[in-house]
């Protein structure tokens, strides 16, 4: 052991003293993934992971990748992280509840690069993305807005944190935008994950009017209860078309590809820096699926502008007026909601029907 | 609230008590043989993967039922192998096979994840489904809610007035006893346990293929805990199991509603209303705790070695 250990200490020296490009081109950069689901569940993870499919299709090989799905956040995910830092240049942690183990990591291994999504702590050599899915959320609330009938639209949600109260806020401007008797119901799940109760809360509101169903929690129940009543919906996370032909309109969808193959390029380039990304419509990580046949031109035209508007950041969806559901203005006319706004955001935008439970 | 909610509420509570039924009839029929099978989520999502792949693969969701019937005994007979034949300890087999469910049906389910089948649709029962309000609440339901309550009333009249009951009933309160005037007990233990496994994979078919026709891993969400929790409230009586099941539908569905309606709760307090609604009425119906005692099968969990 101790003549292997010599030996790869002079090869590295050696190579190191023959300078980084001449590295580049012998060997990839190994980037880890560390995933909190598994891969083929359609929704989160399984964005992620095509993210990381289409990077080493990008960066060919001048990468090679390797991930560790299901890990369960908290002692495990530590144990993990190390594990791939030992010889990896570069790891993405795909879930909040990785970012202390992240960091504890990152600490003891300052020559590795770190990447945690949907964090807030940041160190020298470990940084922080996410994606602005609210944008795509105020979009479809543009569609949902001018295409419903009866002024009701109805909304799925899991726990009222600031990342689910975001995208109810924006869905819910978009759709006043374009049309101001709208209302928007909302039920709390009160889970992430449960198809069948779902279901259950999709129906309900169908009941109490709503005739366009979207939802913040990860099956596609909603859709399919929204197509076996005739009813339209709009999915979240990935493009849930196959569950809902007639019903499904479109999708927000996170694409997280470009980001991961700028941040590995940076590290091969040495121009990576730790920062903290929020990235949207204009990186192209926050999208919308293809329309359905329902979606009439003059509302995708419609969406196209308010995307391409956002895209240029002529538009932001939290410009002003921005008035609370109490009345409370927000922001006013010229104004735009802060980033440091929306991270914390718990309060309701006007149109939306109902209290905000406090969490 | 108007008429036409409270019928869409009485409609949704006996859609979303009939997997807990299906799952809590079987666990209680093993039960009541002595065998504790705590592997009800493993063997509900096998049924449920299976009956849904069967389904893709052949395009006939009955088929996919039965696939998904024979999963759940497939799965209660590796449990059976292990805890009546090798004598393992019930609680840890009964664990270890809910694990091994959970990690099974993701793995041989990761292809089928995204695909859309139409599943089992409703059927309208002729004359009885024109009744008024009746007819909407009862009988315009896919078949496997009809099964559900054929199979409620097949195990009710069971254990209430047959021979078959007895058997079960004596292995399950003195297994020595049993054999000595000539049961079979290994066999009818056995026996018992197949059926609660059917039931489990039958209520994971009725989970992929009926309520929300889709695969996804872990679809269950816990319904196989609660139905394990639903037979000990029930004091292991079919009848109450009925009830218990159709309260915690009935509780979770308001739950919905109630926000729905801008009723102001917490949604997390509401969530809680289903199993604080069961537990509360179940202790009521039994709420002579010694009767509630006697009832439970005294061989409950223990092994049972035959004497050579």
């Amino acid at each position: 052991m101790m003549g292997r250990n010599k030996i790869a200490t002079l090869i590295s020296a050696a190579t190191l003293a023959l300078g980084a490009s001449f590295v580049n081109a012998e060997d990839p950069l190994k980037v880890g993934f560390v995933y909190v689901g598994p891969t083929g569940d359609a929704g989160w993870t399984y964005a992620h992971d095509e993210a990381r499919k289409y990077m080493e299709e990008q960066l060919g090989d001048k990468v090679e990748t390797s991930y560790v799905e299901s890990v369960a956040e908290g002692p495990d995910a530590e144990r993990v992280i190390r594990r791939l830092a030992k010889d990896h240049g570069l790891i993405f942690t795909t879930s909040f509840g990785y970012m202390n183990p992240t960091l504890k990591v990152a600490k003891k291994f300052p020559k590795v690069k770190f990447e945690h999504a949907t964090g807030y702590k940041q160190s020298k050599n470990m940084g922080t993305y996410f994606t602005r899915a609210y944008q795509g959320r105020y979009l479809t609330g543009l569609v949902a807005g001018k295409m419903t009938k009866s002024n009701v639209l109805g909304y799925v949600a899991s726990f009222p944190i600031p990342e689910v109260i975001r995208g109810i806020n924006a869905f819910t401007k978009g759709a006043k935008e374009v049309n101001p008797d709208v209302k928007v119901k909302v039920v709390w799940a009160s889970t992430w994950y449960d198809p069948a109760k779902e279901r259950e809360a999709a129906e309900t509101l169908m009941l109490q009017g709503a005739d366009i169903l979207t939802q913040h929690t990860d099956s596609a129940a909603v859709i399919q209860a929204a197509e076996s009543k005739g009813k339209f919906a709009i999915g979240y996370h990935s493009d849930m078309s196959a569950y809902g032909e007639k019903a499904h309109l479109t999708s927000t969808v996170h694409n997280w590809g470009d980001l991961y193959t700028q941040k590995a390029q940076a590290v091969i380039d040495g121009s990576w820096k730790a920062e903290d990304v929020w990235t949207g419509i204009a990186q192209g990580s926050t999208d919308l699926a293809p329309f359905n046949d329902a979606v009439p031109a003059d509302v995708r035209e419609l969406v196209e502008a308010k995307k391409a508007a956002i895209k240029a950041g002529e538009a932001r969806v939290f410009d002003g007026p921005v008035t609370a559901q109490d009345g409370s203005v927000k922001a006013k006319d010229g104004e735009s909601l802060s980033d440091g706004d929306l991270q914390g955001m718990n309060w309701y935008i006007d149109g939306v029907e109902g209290k905000l439970p406090q969490s | 609230m108007d008429f036409d909610l409270i019928v869409n509420i009485l409609f949704a509570t006996i859609r979303t008590g009939t997997p807990l039924i299906l799952i809590a009839l079987g666990e209680m029929v093993a039960e009541k043989s002595g065998v504790l099978n705590l592997g009800q989520e493993g063997m509900v999502l096998m049924g449920a993967v299976c009956g849904f792949m069967a389904a893709v693969v052949t395009g006939n969701a009955g088929l996919g039922v039965i696939a998904a019937i024979i999963a759940g005994m497939v799965a209660s007979l590796l449990f059976g192998f292990l805890a009546i034949s090798l004598v393992t300890n019930q609680v840890a087999t009964g664990l270890a096979l809910t694990i091994f469910g959970i990690g099974l049906s993701a793995f041989i389910g990761a292809g089928y994840v995204g695909m859309a089948i139409e599943g089992i649709t409703p059927w309208e029962i002729p004359l009885l489904s024109d009744l008024p309000v009746i007819g909407k609440i009862l009988f315009s339901h896919d078949p496997l809610v009809y099964l559900s309550w054929v199979l409620f009333g097949l195990i009710f009249w069971c254990f209430r007035s047959t021979r078959i009951g007895l058997t079960v009933r004596a292995v399950g309160e003195n297994p020595e006893a049993a054999n000595a005037i000539g049961i079979p007990v290994m066999k009818v233990r056995y026996g018992a346990v197949l059926f609660g496994g059917a039931m489990a994979g039958l209520a994971g078919g009725y989970l992929s293929l009926a309520y929300t026709p889709m695969w996804n891993e872990g679809m269950s969400a816990g319904r196989g805990w609660i139905a394990l929790a639903l037979v000990v409230f029930a004091s292991w009586k079919a009848e109450r199991i009925l009830l218990g099941a159709y309260l915690f539908g009935a509780a979770s569905i308001m739950h919905l509603v109630l926000q729905g309606l801008g009723f102001e709760a917490s949604p997390n307090l509401l969530a809680m209303l289903p199993y604080i609604a069961t537990i509360i009425v179940l202790v009521v119906i039994a709420n002579d705790s010694i009767k509630a005692k006697l009832s439970t099968p005294l061989a409950l969990g223990q092994p049972y070695r035959p004497q050579v």
